[in-house]
């Protein structure tokens, strides 16, 4: 697990308003190649809406998003081939309920043209030995536990290759006993060098596997230190408020 | 008359079946023929809405399919049928079967889209931004994701239009078509009773109905197996 000094996204100045409501007030940071970067805070502080628009789902406001060099808020930019670089993982999983899980896997690569059917479906069955589903690939998702889907769904996103993947809350929508199996699998992608940003409610995840956490509240970044600082020693009032609360 | 004597005068004598043949031979091609035309149409106003919708783009032609339906559906078929017949083809006569074709797809269209675009918004948005975070583009999200499980949900609304317009293809008469429904009324015209053909009429349909409940129901089964073990 190593971090280079190459910045992968670079955000400057980032706002999101919804009508008069700001929800982002200028979030600058960096998150250089094989970063796991945690982002924690209390719900509504708009830690989601800022992941969101990293891959433009929300379109910001004000200020500019660089992803490997290139302004991706600028119109004249091609968002979707830089969204295939971008992984996403949501909270609910989002799978396509009418494929079953090998093409849940397949669907992109291949109407993308990537890969050829045969590529990808060897992709697919790689993939889900990773991420310990071998026998899954024929099944439809609604046959699945929760964990299971999760699992599937970053499968999904890896088959693109992505240079960096986000986390809307992985673990959020899992039954207590499934949280486990989805933090193992991302430790392990988080191990193999993976870029990752986690928007996260898991304080053991942040603490153990982080590089580096960010505390997000009004719209704004109010904190941001390596894992044992940022647990040891918070500084902000509202993330010692946070931390006293939650651990 | 016997039963059996009215049943020859009716339709044995002078080959009056063929009247019915005929007719149900018309009502079928007029059926086939719009519904494909509605689907078309229909799938077409359908998206432009709820790309509309979704992007806020096509402002123009979301206004003009707007007022398409508006207009379609607050107006009679039957009044639309003499619209198409005896004003927008009053000068060129492409043939009434065509005629009709037209006046019941266009009007079928209408319905599909509302039908359709209420299976496009009933598509979770997570699953159009999981497509989309993976780089996909609008319209193939559209096709590959969104499209193929609205039309699931939609099936039996589908059929139930159909059947819809089958039934409605009755009033085609009203622009001097034979078909199923005017076939009988000839044979009514000239043998003065009423019982046997317009229950034969009745009868006729009302199979091709159960036939095509029977398909769409069958058609529903197999899309849904997909999902659930």
């Amino acid at each position: 697990m190593s971090v280079s000094n190459e910045v992968l996204l670079d955000v400057q100045g980032l706002e999101k308003a919804y009508g008069g409501n700001q929800v982002l007030n200028g979030i600058t940071t960096q998150i250089r190649r094989g970063e796991v970067v945690a982002i924690i805070g209390p719900s509504g502080c708009g830690k989601s809406t800022f992941l969101r628009s990293l891959n433009l789902l929300e379109e910001p406001t004000g200020g500019k998003i660089l992803f490997e060099g290139t302004d991706i808020t600028d119109p004249k930019v091609d968002i979707n081939r830089h969204r295939q670089k971008i992984g996403m993982v949501f909270q609910q999983f989002n799978l396509f309920p009418h494929k079953t899980v090998k093409e849940n896997i397949m669907l992109a690569p291949v109407t993308l043209k990537l890969m050829s059917k045969e590529e990808a479906e060897k992709t697919a069955l790689e993939l889900l030995k990773r991420v310990g589903l071998p026998d899954k690939a024929d099944s439809y998702p609604d046959m699945l536990s929760g964990g299971q889907k999760q699992r599937i769904a970053i499968a999904r996103s890896l088959a693109m290759n992505p240079d960096v993947m986000l986390f809307d809350e992985p673990t959020s929508a899992l039954d207590p006993e499934m949280v486990g199996e989805v933090l193992e699998l991302m430790q392990e992608l988080a191990k193999s060098g993976m870029t990752m940003v986690v928007v996260t409610h898991e304080m053991g995840f942040a603490r153990e596997v982080a590089t580096r956490v960010l505390f997000i509240d009004e719209g704004k970044i109010q904190e941001e230190n390596s894992p044992k600082e940022f647990f040891a020693n918070p500084k902000n009032k509202r993330l010692r408020e946070f931390l006293s609360k939650t651990l | 008359m016997s039963l059996i004597e009215q049943f020859q005068f009716n339709f044995l004598d002078d080959n009056r079946w063929q009247f019915i043949v005929s007719g149900l031979k018309n009502t079928i091609i007029i059926t086939f023929f719009a519904v494909l035309l509605g689907i078309f149409l229909g799938f077409v106003i359908a998206i432009v809405r709820s790309t509309h919708d979704k992007t806020g783009k096509l402002k123009i032609l979301n206004a003009i399919c707007r007022v398409y339906l508006t207009v379609i559906r607050g107006t009679p078929t039957m009044v639309q049928l003499l619209i198409v017949y005896y004003v927008i083809f009053a000068t060129v006569d492409p043939g009434k079967i065509v005629v009709a074709i037209i006046a019941f797809g266009m009007n079928s269209a209408a319905y599909v889209a509302e039908i359709v675009r209420s299976g496009i918004m009933s598509i979770d948005q997570g699953q159009f931004e999981a497509g989309r975070s993976l780089g996909l583009n609008y319209t193939q999200t559209m096709t590959k994701i969104i499209l193929p499980q609205a039309v699931k949900n939609i099936l039996p609304a589908l059929g139930n239009e159909l059947i819809v317009l089958l039934k409605e293809t009755s009033i085609s008469g009203y622009i001097g078509l034979t078909d199923l429904t005017r076939g009988g009324d000839i044979i009514r015209s000239q043998t003065y009773s009423a019982l046997f053909p317009l229950l034969a009429v009745a009868a006729i349909y009302l199979v091709i109905v159960c036939f095509l409940t029977y398909l769409v129901g069958k058609l529903e089964r197999r899309l849904r197996t997909n999902e659930r073990k």
